[in-house]
């Protein structure tokens, strides 16, 4: 059997993202230094290469068929400097990882999104935000330096001064691979939050508090009932507690961020259903209180709750789900109720559903957000009218000049994307002075025509 | 690139005039289908099959020239098919019923039979397989028959050609595990085509169109084999069961 095409080597892994749907083979390679991404990149065959970080990108964007994926995880150094509030740190640690040093020594991540278990580098490449966009922008806003290893295998230091960086930031991978990082961090004298929740009884409501309130808060995010006609929901927005708001003798930056739970291996299909997540979504809102000020809660609880459950992925089953995420401008609020009503009537149950508005946007071509509404919604993938249903609001948010985030994408179409992102020939243009002949791609890559 | 609701963007038929392939083509969804190839031996009935992909949205359809008979070619038709841009869904579909008092007349009419139904799909899928594991991921879907569950005097034939790819095509969908790539065996009973036009139908007879629905559904639902229609597996199952004298009874009578 020498030499069989069909064999396998043994490197071969099947990958998805975090949604758990169209699954392609790639060779995995752990690298540990710069000089090995340089070799590989020089050595990289026709199906070409990408670095993965921890798989919580929804579609296709950390995956690559037949390709190279680099497992930089071996690449987490992070060196703290203090007295500038700065941390350079290696693009396979994670914020995770990042959080259990920082938080103990009086400092927080720029950005973080809704799970902690995401690496610099993929933070850089899908240019992720949190729940404080509407103030402080995209993680990339906040590196002031970054390291890439570009399409000929080149070490390349990149700043916000030069086009090449804001490709890079969004850039999902695809101009090279990021090795280091420097980046702003946020200094704080305790560990907790400070969080004002209130319940909304719609979205008009929920709509007209965020724009009224919102500046006063660092921190704004508001769930939303998907399953209720009216789109009631429970709005939670906060900063920092200072030290003066503990308690006398609690320890100020104590941070334990340990999951308590691990998602069952074997998901019943049926068990997330419009019931279920009716009576999840009933059992959520009752539980918020109506209104509350100054709640003291860990950084995990406000932050990162689901990453409380580890693979909570698997909730959806065998046939996964998919991450519906849009923003339109601040004149186009009512795409949001349609949204949600369009994904009601074929009984798409979605348990995570929020809202939250946008600050300005960067200089990054491909970064997604812009200032307006974002709203977004888990929709299990097999749910019979899904691909025309999105597809019907992908024309909407089009046409009311909105898009997608590539980080959640995994069915748009490539017009829709070239529509949507009008500086996306600019992107290929700075792509093509790092990576002039495409070693690095992606199945999002080849899917989308980027 | 298959899309997370398992939409397609390309598809390659090998046997570009199979009314079950072009009916598969239109039954799959097609709100991403943006590539189509349709290999054949060149004829108006191919110029007319890529109209009819076109006529369905597909924007970039095409013929391309392949014989299944020629397998020093295969290579080289299908490396520059892939080259061009990854395959999401490969539909081998050529075949030929052949004539089987002919073939018993003359056996080199039977050979044709053979080389276009096994060794021509058994060349034209180790290339494909080739390709499809080096992209990863892709479905080949191999149109094989019930007539290969067993042979019966009136077309053992071509029911032995069937038996031949049936049990290659299992051993490769075998092969192609953790390649990313996928292989779905359809055995079709008696459908209505070009094929079996003139023939008396058998029980549980079918369209292409049913074919091309039972396909697409086993496919999301990532099965290896799947018959049509999909009763027929128990049928099938029990013919496979009866001693040779009463099944050589029923099959006379069938014909």
């Amino acid at each position: 059997m020498a030499n069989s095409p069909l064999m396998l080597t043994g490197r071969e892994r099947a990958m998805t993202g975090w949604g758990r749907t169209a699954a392609t083979v790639a060779n995995v390679d752990a690298v540990s230094s710069v000089e090995q991404v340089q070799k590989i990149v020089r050595e990289a065959g026709p199906r070409g290469v990408l670095a993965r970080g921890l798989g919580r990108s929804y579609g296709d964007a950390a995956q690559s068929g037949g390709g190279s994926l680099l497992d930089l995880s071996a690449m987490n150094d992070a060196r703290l400097d203090a007295a500038t509030g700065t941390v350079t740190a290696g693009a396979g640690a994670s914020l995770d990882a990042l959080l259990r040093t920082l938080v103990p020594a009086g400092f927080f991540v720029p950005v973080t999104p809704g799970t902690r278990m995401v690496t610099v580098g993929g933070a850089i490449a899908a240019d992720i935000h949190g729940k404080n966009h509407h103030v402080e922008g995209t993680f990339g806003s906040h590196v002031s330096s970054l390291t890439l290893v570009d399409g000929q295998g080149e070490v390349r230091t990149l700043t916000p001064d030069s086009p090449l960086f804001w490709a890079t930031v969004g850039g999902m991978g695809l101009t090279g691979v990021i090795t280091e990082a420097t980046f702003d961090l946020i200094p704080i004298t305790s560990s907790l939050m400070s969080v004002d929740t209130d319940r909304t009884t719609d979205l008009d409501d929920a709509m007209g508090r965020m724009i009224e309130g919102d500046d006063a808060y660092r921190y704004s995010v508001t769930w939303i009932d998907s399953i209720s006609p009216s789109g009631r929901g429970v709005m939670t927005r906060g900063d920092h507690a200072s030290v003066d708001q503990l308690t006398p003798g609690t320890p100020a930056l104590a941070y334990d961020p340990q999951p308590r739970l691990t998602a069952p291996k074997v998901i019943p299909g049926a068990l997330l259903n419009t019931l279920s997540v009716r009576a999840f979504n009933a059992a959520w809102f009752r539980k918020a209180p109506k209104h509350r000020v100054a709640e003291l809660q860990s950084i995990p609880a406000f932050f990162h709750p689901l990453d409380g459950v580890l693979e909570w992925n698997r909730i959806y089953g065998r046939g996964g789900f998919l991450q519906y995420q849009f923003v339109v401008p601040d004149t186009s609020a009512h795409v949001v109720p349609y949204a949600l009503k369009r994904l009601r009537d074929i009984g798409a149950p979605s348990f995570l559903t929020v809202l939250k508005r946008f600050g300005a946007a960067n200089p990054a071509p491909l970064s997604f957000p812009q200032p307006g509404w974002t709203l977004t919604a888990d929709v299990p993938a097999r749910i019979d009218g899904l691909a025309n249903v999105l597809d019907e609001l992908d024309t909407l948010v089009l046409s009311e000049g909105g898009r997608l985030y590539l980080a959640k994408d995994s069915r748009m179409s490539p017009a829709m994307m070239a529509s949507s992102y009008p500086r996306l020939t600019q992107w290929q243009e700075q792509r093509a002075q790092l990576d002039p002949h495409h070693v690095f791609t992606s199945d999002l890559a080849r899917r989308l025509s980027l | 690139m298959m899309d997370a609701l398992g939409t397609p963007q390309s598809v390659l038929v090998l046997g570009g005039t199979s009314e079950i392939a072009l009916n598969t083509v239109a039954a799959l969804p097609r709100n991403r289908l943006a590539r189509v190839v349709l290999a054949g031996r060149p004829s108006p009935a191919l110029d007319e099959a890529v109209q009819k992909v076109r006529s369905i949205g597909v924007a970039d359809a095409s013929s391309v020239a392949f014989d299944a008979l020629t397998v020093d070619s295969h290579g080289a038709i299908i490396d520059a098919i892939f080259d061009a841009g990854d395959i999401d869904v490969v539909v081998l579909a050529f075949g030929v019923l052949g004539d089987q008092a002919q073939s018993e007349a003359d056996p080199s009419a039977a050979v044709m039979v053979a080389s276009t139904n096994y060794t021509g799909a058994m060349s034209a899928s180790l290339h494909v397989a080739r390709r499809l594991r080096m992209q990863g991921h892709g479905w080949l879907v191999v149109i094989s028959s019930v007539a290969g569950d067993r042979a019966r005097r009136s077309n053992f034939v071509y029911g032995s050609t069937k038996a031949g790819l049936d049990a290659f095509a299992q051993g490769l969908g075998d092969a192609m595990q953790g390649t990313g790539a996928h292989v779905l065996i359809v055995r079709p009973g008696f459908v209505r085509t070009r094929m079996t036009a003139g023939l008396p139908e058998a029980p549980m007879t079918i369209d292409p169109q049913d074919v091309a629905r039972i396909t697409v559904a086993a496919m999301r639902q990532g099965r290896s084999l799947v018959y049509a229609p999909a009763q027929l597996r128990y049928v099938m199952g029990l013919l496979k069961t009866l001693p040779r004298p009463v099944f050589r009874k029923l099959a006379e009578r069938q014909g």
